[in-house]
Parts: C-alpha cells; structure tokens; sequence
C-alpha cells in the first residue's frame, strides 16, 4: 500500500520563474518568499517522497478554449515544461509516474468522477513552479527526484467543480492511492491561490483577512470554505484566487484524518498574488 | 448575442467571470493569444499585425481593441486574462504595468497599494 506523507500547497506566480533564472532569491522583494520554503525543503529531506499528486490549473499552455475538461489526470511517460509566451525559461520535463496515473483514473471513475485522461500533456508553471520552489537543486541538475502526477481543475472558463465538490474529488484520490498496491511514499502538493485578481477595475485585490481564515481552516475546519459558492469566492478572493480549489482538493485528500501545520507562511505581495505556503502531515 | 449564461451569475464590481458568453464572444481574440505560445507567432504578429489579426479573424471591435492596447477593452471583447498576458508579453508589459493601466493609476502606485494590502 502506497503511503500519504502529507501536503504542501502552494502559490504559484510566473514571476517567480523570472526570479529564478534571474537569481533574485535573496534581493529583498523576493527574500521573505523564497525563504519561507525552506522549512518544507527540510520536512522532504526527512519524509523523502517518490511521488507527487499535483493539484494545478493551466492557463492557457496545455488547454486551450477548444476543449476544457472540468478535471483531467495526467497519464504521461513524461510532462514538457514549455513556452508559456511571457518570457519565462522552461524548466525540466517531469517524469510521470503511469502506473499510478492510471490507476487514480479507474478510481476516480469508479467514483463517479468523469474526468479526461491525457497521455501527451505540457506542464505550465503551476506545476514546473512548485517543483522548483521544493527541490531547487533538482531545477540546476535538470531533473527532477520525483515522478509526478498532474491534476488540472478548470479555472478558466466558469462554471468551475465547487470547493465541495474538488473537496470530494480529494477524498476520492486519497482512496486511490491508498489502494494503490506499491510500498511508493506519495506527497500531494496543491499549486494556487491565494487572493489575486489580475483583471478588470478591480485588478491588484486582495483579501488578507479570509486567506488567513481560508490558511486556518485547512487545518481545523477542512470544510469550512465549501459553504461559498464559487462567484462568492471570486468575490472574496478575486478573480484568479478561484485557484484556491486546488488547496480545497489535496485537503480532501488528507480528508478527516487529524492533520499537523508543520509549516505556514503566507506573503503579499508577490507580483499581484497573495501568496501562501502551508504544509500539513498526519497528525 | 442572447446572454445565456450572464444571468445567471453574481454581479461583482469591477470583475467580470469569464463564462460561457465571453467564451462564444470572445473565441477568435482568445485563439489567437494562444498563439502566442509560439515565439514564431509572436514574431508574425509583431512583423504585421493587421495581418494576423485577419488570419485568426478577429472581429473589428476586437481589432480595435488590440490596437488601442487597452486591456479593459479586449476583456470587453471577450478576452481572458491569461491570453491576453501572452499579447502582454509582447508589448514587454508585465501584471503590474497591465494592473496599473486597468485601474488607472500609475505602476508605482498600484504596486504601493499591493505592498499595503500585505500589511
């Protein structure tokens, strides 16, 4: 049986990538991010995992408006990061871990979830991103230590799944993995969020008080934010920090067992983005 | 254009959720910032953009609003943030100079009031 060290969520900013291949980690914007993932670096040095279930959304590299699955799983030997046309250099292929792909795919099935599965996808920077942020010598040496697999929830064309219903999509995923017949230690990482609105009059909002409230509640409440509906989040949190789904979603996954904040952080700004760093073990 | 999904959505101020209406409006302006994945297209456009605006039929008001360089007015046109930050791209515009120009007020003063959201 497959083993769920924990979760780390994450946000994810193109800047970032900027920042990275400039070698800005210690210029005084950027300081106070990049050093708040040390303490996760240290968590997975100890926990050391083989796998990781990433919970992302694409903007506009791997989907395009022609077809636009609600959920889609990653089945791929291998994940290309690529050209996203904003000037950001792409980072290693991920290797993906097929045995597990497919085997979350007839769970998530079986579990009335009908998702789309992909055998060819490109990883954009929510996922090439995190993979950075957590094992930066992995990004120098072009390969990353773990194999992956993706999972895209749209947000980018509404109506988007619910926080309850990606809450379940989670619960169905830990019995996945949990079921998954190999003695593989498999971490989620949730990559998104958290308040951020790039467009329109109200470009550059942001809402500190609910994404701590939101940031808490992964903790003590994992449920509380399933009673907004999705526009009353966009409210909340903006227009783009609809992605706080994705944290919804790999919390499902650790679902009701008591969990542990190993570590939080949360920091504004980075480019437009509220960003918040949390990471959770079984209790 | 009946609005088939816009009634049905929350109005908040100063944001539009791109949905169902902006997707049908807004297709061919869409398609053609996703072309902008390609650093070959980028160059196409740059080199003759009253052509590739043609090539991807974009509609007049479209083309009117990617020559005003006003993003307010491309989402108008159905545009969605993410392709439009690749046409962003071109122009070298980054999120706060497009935040700046959306809410019009200057670079440093929407990255002054991001940094005082934070505090």
């Amino acid at each position: 049986m497959a083993h769920i060290i924990g979760s780390i969520s994450t946000s994810h900013v193109p800047a970032i990538g900027g920042a990275l291949a400039r070698q800005k980690q210690q210029d005084p914007y950027w300081k106070p991010f990049f050093d708040a993932y040390g303490k996760a670096r240290e968590w997975l040095g100890r926990e050391r995992p083989d796998v990781v279930v990433i919970l992302h959304n694409d903007h506009g590299l791997n989907f395009f408006l022609d077809k636009m699955p609600t959920f889609a799983v990653g089945a791929a030997d291998a994940y290309k990061n690529a050209d996203e046309g904003w000037g950001i250099p792409p980072l290693a292929a991920a290797r993906g871990c097929v045995d597990l792909s497919w085997h979350i795919v007839e769970t998530l099935v079986e579990d009335e979830f009908d998702i789309t599965t992909c055998q060819e996808a490109l990883i954009d920077h929510s996922v090439s991103l995190p993979l950075a942020l957590l094992w930066p010598e992995g990004k120098d040496a072009g390969e990353w230590p773990v194999e992956i697999v993706p999972v895209c929830i749209n947000t980018v064309l509404a109506p988007y799944p619910s926080a309850a219903r990606c809450y379940r999509l989670g619960q169905s995923l830990r019995r996945a993995i949990e079921s998954w017949d190999d003695d593989r230690r498999v971490l989620v990482v949730a990559s998104g969020g958290l308040s951020h609105q790039l467009d329109g009059e109200r470009a550059g909002f942001i809402n500190k008080p609910f994404d701590l409230q939101f940031m808490e509640s992964m903790v003590s409440d994992p449920t509380w934010v399933t009673r907004y509906s999705n526009d009353e989040l966009v409210e909340l949190t903006g227009t783009q920090g609809i992605e706080l789904l994705m944290w919804v979603a790999a919390r499902g996954v650790l679902d009701d067992t008591p969990v542990r904040q190993h570590h939080a952080h949360y920091h504004v700004p980075i480019s437009n983005t509220a960003t918040g760093l949390l990471v959770l073990e079984p209790a | 254009m009946t609005a088939a999904t816009r009634k049905r959505r929350r109005q908040i101020p100063g944001t539009v959720i791109f949905d169902g209406d902006l997707a049908r409006t807004g297709y061919a302006l869409n398609r053609m910032c996703f072309s902008f994945n390609s650093a070959e297209c980028r160059e196409a456009f740059l080199r003759d953009e009253e052509a590739y605006m043609s090539r991807y039929n974009l509609t007049e008001t479209q083309k009117e609003a990617v020559r005003s360089r006003q993003v307010l007015r491309m989402i108008a046109a159905g545009g969605h943030p993410y392709y439009l930050a690749k046409l962003a791209g071109i122009f070298g515009l980054d999120m706060q100079d497009i935040g700046a120009q959306q809410t019009g007020v200057t670079k440093e003063a929407f990255q002054a009031k991001l940094i005082a959201a934070g505090a």
